[in-house]
This record gives C-alpha cells, structure tokens and sequence, in this order.
C-alpha cells in the first residue's frame, strides 16, 4: 500500500524543524502536513510565523540553517542536495523579484531555456501559457509596462510553463489592488479546472481564500496551529474570534455572532459569501412565513 | 500683522484646486482638474484602483509633485514654493514599499535621520526616536540591521522613521500592504491615536474592511479624478460608484445589499452593524 499512498499524497512533511543561523527561535517547530493530488491548500497566520520558510523547503530552495525532519515531494525526498524539482514551481510576493526578461516573451522562455527545453516546444508553449493567465497577445510586450496583476500572472505563467504538478504559491496577491487580487485568483481556479494541478498557496484574503481552499492551514510560532475546510475552520473561536485573532472572511464572523446569538446551528454554519446568502435567504423567508401565520 | 499662527491654524490642512498633472510634457495627463480640500484634524481614505492616481495625487501634498496647472496649498503654503525637505516638516509621507524609503544600517539610526535633519537639540531627537520606536511596537530591535526584519517590522520602521518627525500631516500610502491582519490593525490604530491628538491623517488603501471600521471621511479617484468624495458609510454602499474604481463594497455590504427584501439595511458597512441587523430580523 505505500505505493498508493505516494501516489494519493504529493507532498508529506514529517516533524519539520528549521532554524536560521542567528535566530534563537526556531522558524518551523515540528510541521507535519500531508497533501492530496489536486488539493488546494490555503495557508494563513501572522507574519513571522514561518510561512515563507515552508514554502522555501516545499521548493527545495532550503535557507542556510539547521534542519531536521523529513520533506518529500511527488514520492522524492527533497534535502539540500536535491536537483532542481522540476516537478514544483515556486511563485513570491512580489513579481519584480522574478521577471526577467525584457519582453514577455522572452521572461517566459527563460525557465525552460535553462532545462534545455526544446526550443520549438517552448515556443509552441508561449501562446498557451499567455492564454491561461489571460494575457494572450502580449507575447511582445515590455515587461515593465505591466501593471501589478499582469506582471503577477506573468510570474505564474512563468511557473506553469515548466509545467509543475504542484503550484507554491508566497502571498501571490499582497502587493494586488481588488481587482489584481481577483485576476489572479480567477486564473488559478481556471487552471485547476483545466488541469491536475496542487495547489499550495500562503494568504492573507481569508474572503478569497474560503471560496476557493479544500483546506486551510494556520500557522504561528513555527507551527500549524488550526486547519480544516473553510466552514469548519472558520467557526474555530481560538485561532479567528478574539481581538487578536487571525483574519477570517466578514461573513464568517457574522455568522459566527449568530451561532453565539444561537439564531443558527452550526450544520448552518459557512464561510462563502454565495452559501451564506443561500442559507440567510432561506432562513429569513422562513421566518418571515412564520411571523406572518403567526400574525 | 495678524497673529501668523492664529490665520495657520484657520487654514485646510492640505487644499487642491483645480490641478492638472502629467509625467511628461508629451505624456497623457493622469490627474484631471482635482479639487480636494481636506480640514486640520481629519482622517480621510484615498481609495481607488492601481493607477487611478491616489499616490500621484498624494505626491502632490508634500511638494514631490508639483501641478502642471492649479494649485496645492498645505497648510496655507503653495507647495511650489518651499522645497520638499522643508515640506517634510509639515507632511509627513509613508511610501508603499519599505525598502524605497529605509537606507540606514540600524534601526535606530534610520529613524533618527529625521529628527536630526530637523537640526533637534540631541536630547530632544533621542526622546522622538525611543517615542516612535515604542509607538511601533519596535523597541526591542533599536539595534537590529534594518534590513534584517520581516516585511511587516520594515512597515512598521518605515512609519516609526516619519512618526519621529512629528509632523501635524501624516499621508500613509498603502500602510497594509503584506501585514497580517494584527499588523494592519495596529498601524490603523496608531493612524487613529496620531488623529484623535489633532493631526491630519490621509490614508491610500485597498482594504475597505478596515476603511469601514475606521476613517470616517472616504474619497474616491478613477482615471485621474475624485468621483466621490463624502462619509465613508455612503460611499462604501454605493456598489455601482465603487464599480466604476474597479473596487467592491465590503463583504458584509454586498451581503446585506442581497438581502434588502427581508428589511436589512443596504448601508451596512461593518461585521457589527450586519450581525445586529440580522439579529433583529432573525429574532422578532
């Protein structure tokens, strides 16, 4: 059975601990996380909680630091003398810090070039990968022209053309406006209709992130303090519902008033903004019948 | 002569009058004919999508931009006149990134080159920068590298380093940005503190949220001009207005807006405010 189970599950972290040199404190204090082929997994917490650093040894870019524990990614075990995992690809924060090339273009076949890719692939690609992210056509333009979602997607694209089972993503959106943010969510959802791709995915728009996460992990101290699916997650009064609590989507905090009110229970509990509406419109009505046969 | 200070404190804190501004002589226009008067003591949100001009606006209040046509006054002073060294006594300016505005090795030395330059008796520069550092929350990294904290601690320097130049405007452009939702609390609240001891405060942000919860005073740009501009709870509820900015109403606005027809209120602009109206509703 440990086939099946490498195949089921793409990424297994087992007792992670890492410390950075000068650091007193450890980033990641024991992290055990699995991941099921095409799950999308939200990660969420307050800054410093060790995030990044996961998402660095995910990718096998592991930071200079103590490590212990075990990280395997698509049934490969990822240490400090990996090769490049072609079979993951890791997006950050900011796009500046990854676009390269002059022309769109250009940025894109810098990754395959490297790996040798064949050249006529790769430019077959191109067109392919600019239509995925929404940018079809500007296979000329200058990458700095871009504004911030764009250059967002492109540094997606730049990801997807290496074609990675797996997607890292480190707070794709934070440097967004509303509308960047929703571009580049509305990419990754068309893209996992597409295709067969994990997701993994650090952010801190808990609005967006319940409407599209199987699950959600939260981390603090090093550690993954709270996960489960959205409409379990966010009714958790720990990690959200105190002063200085955790972000969780306007909604789920309403509702997780009226729970307390004990004006709903908590199989009526959700944390997505159609779901809610759904259910307060269902509720309402129904209590507006009652009112008026009572009246 | 008039009592100079007396007719000062008369005068708006920040004044633009029918500005035009462009880049370049052959470069488009990006600000149309603005007008934007904003009084000492308030707390105003510039809000809007990338691009529609917040921050070139926002640059024109400490004389970093100067108008193309029209005029900016802050405080009563044409920003045409002073330099913008000393325009940085009156408005203080928060960039978007950190990292394009701390050039210091140390903390402490990085917020104290403000001060400093203010030409302070050392005693008194020493007091701001402890005072800022502790109104930040970074006390205990005074002698840390700067460039060797997180992204939010960076934010958070970048405030403390215009915090320690006291000065009576405060314009935060995206302050937000990469913090985690204590972190934006925090940096709103200490906006919310400098506010309530009189100074003016403008803050350029996308997290309506936290616009709704705070800033009373919400003015809106698109493609270069202010297309509302008034109380934060009218103009978070105007979805087609907010459309037209690329930005959405809150989620508990656009909620109570989808359930108008049970008697919720389409004004809602808080957590709070949507729980008790549907308390109400739920509970008669």
């Amino acid at each position: 059975m440990a086939d099946s189970t490498s195949e089921e599950y793409v990424i297994e972290v087992q007792g992670l601990r890492f410390r950075y040199p000068s650091s007193e404190r450890e980033a990641l204090a024991g992290v055990d996380l699995v991941v099921r082929r095409g799950e999308f997994v939200g990660i969420t917490g307050p800054s410093g909680a060790g995030k990044s650093t996961l998402c660095l040894c995910l990718k096998g870019l592991i930071p200079a630091g103590e490590l212990s524990g075990r990280i395997q990614v698509g049934g490969k075990a990822v240490t400090r003398q990996s090769a490049f995992l072609e079979r993951s690809a890791l997006v950050f924060q900011d796009p500046e810090t990854q676009i390269i090339g002059l022309t769109v273009a250009e940025d894109l076949a810098f990754g395959p070039e490297n790996l040798k890719r064949d050249p006529d692939l790769i430019r077959a690609a191109i067109p392919r990968m600019l239509h995925e992210v929404r940018l079809d056509g500007y296979d000329e333009a200058e990458t700095y022209q871009l504004s911030g979602g764009q250059k967002q997607r492109l540094a997606i694209a730049d990801a997807l053309i290496l074609e990675p089972d797996i997607l890292l993503l480190d707070e794709p959106t934070s440097e967004l406006d509303p509308v960047g943010k929703d571009e580049v969510f509305e990419v990754i959802a068309q893209l996992r209709r597409k295709r067969d791709v994990t997701v993994v995915m650090v952010e801190h728009a808990a609005e967006q992130l319940a409407e599209m996460a199987d699950r959600i992990l939260v981390m603090d101290d090093g550690q993954i303090v709270d996960q489960g699916p959205p409409h379990v997650l966010y009714r958790s009064a720990a990690t959200f519902h105190r002063p200085d609590g955790e972000r969780a989507p306007q909604i789920a905090e309403v509702l997780f008033g009226l729970l307390q009110d004990g004006l709903i229970d908590e199989s009526e509990f959700c944390a997505r903004e159609e779901d809610a509406i759904n259910m307060l419109t269902d509720k309402l009505s129904r209590h507006h019948v009652r009112l008026a046969s009572h009246g | 002569m008039a009592e100079p200070v007396q007719l000062q404190r008369m005068e708006p804190a920040i004044d633009v009058s029918e500005v035009r501004f462009r880049y370049s002589a052959s470069g488009p226009e990006v600000l149309h004919d603005v007008s934007l008067r904003v009084e000492q003591g308030e707390y105003v949100a510039l809000i809007g999508q990338n691009g529609g001009g917040k921050t070139t606006l926002a640059k024109h209040f400490n004389g970093l931009l100067k108008p193309v046509a029209g005029v900016v006054r802050t405080m009563g002073v044409d920003t045409r006149g002073p330099s913008v060294a000393e325009l940085a006594r009156t408005v203080g300016y928060v960039y978007q990134n950190p990292d394009h505005q701390i050039f210091a090795q140390k903390v402490r030395t990085e917020v104290a080159f403000g001060p400093h330059n203010l030409k302070l008796p050392p005693e008194e520069a020493a007091r701001r920068v402890d005072e800022a550092l502790e109104l930040v929350g970074l006390r205990e990294y005074a002698d840390e590298f700067a460039f060797s904290l997180g992204r939010g601690l960076r934010q958070k320097l970048a405030v403390a380093s215009v915090l320690a130049m006291s000065p009576p405007v405060l314009v935060v452009d995206e302050p937000t940005t990469g913090l985690d939702l204590q972190g934006s609390r925090n940096i709103l609240d200490l906006l919310g503190r400098w506010n309530a001891d009189g100074r003016t405060i403008i803050v350029i942000t996308h997290d309506l949220a936290l616009v709704a919860e705070r800033v009373p005073r919400t003015v809106v740009i698109s493609g270069g001009r202010i297309i509302a501009d008034g109380a934060t709870s009218t103009v978070l509820s105007e979805a087609d207005l907010l459309g037209k900015a690329f930005l959405r109403p809150p989620q508990v606005t656009r909620v109570a807006q989808r359930l108008q027809k049970f008697g919720i209120a389409s004004d809602v602009m808080t957590v709070a405010q949507l729980r008790a109206q549907l308390r109400l509703a739920l509970g008669e």
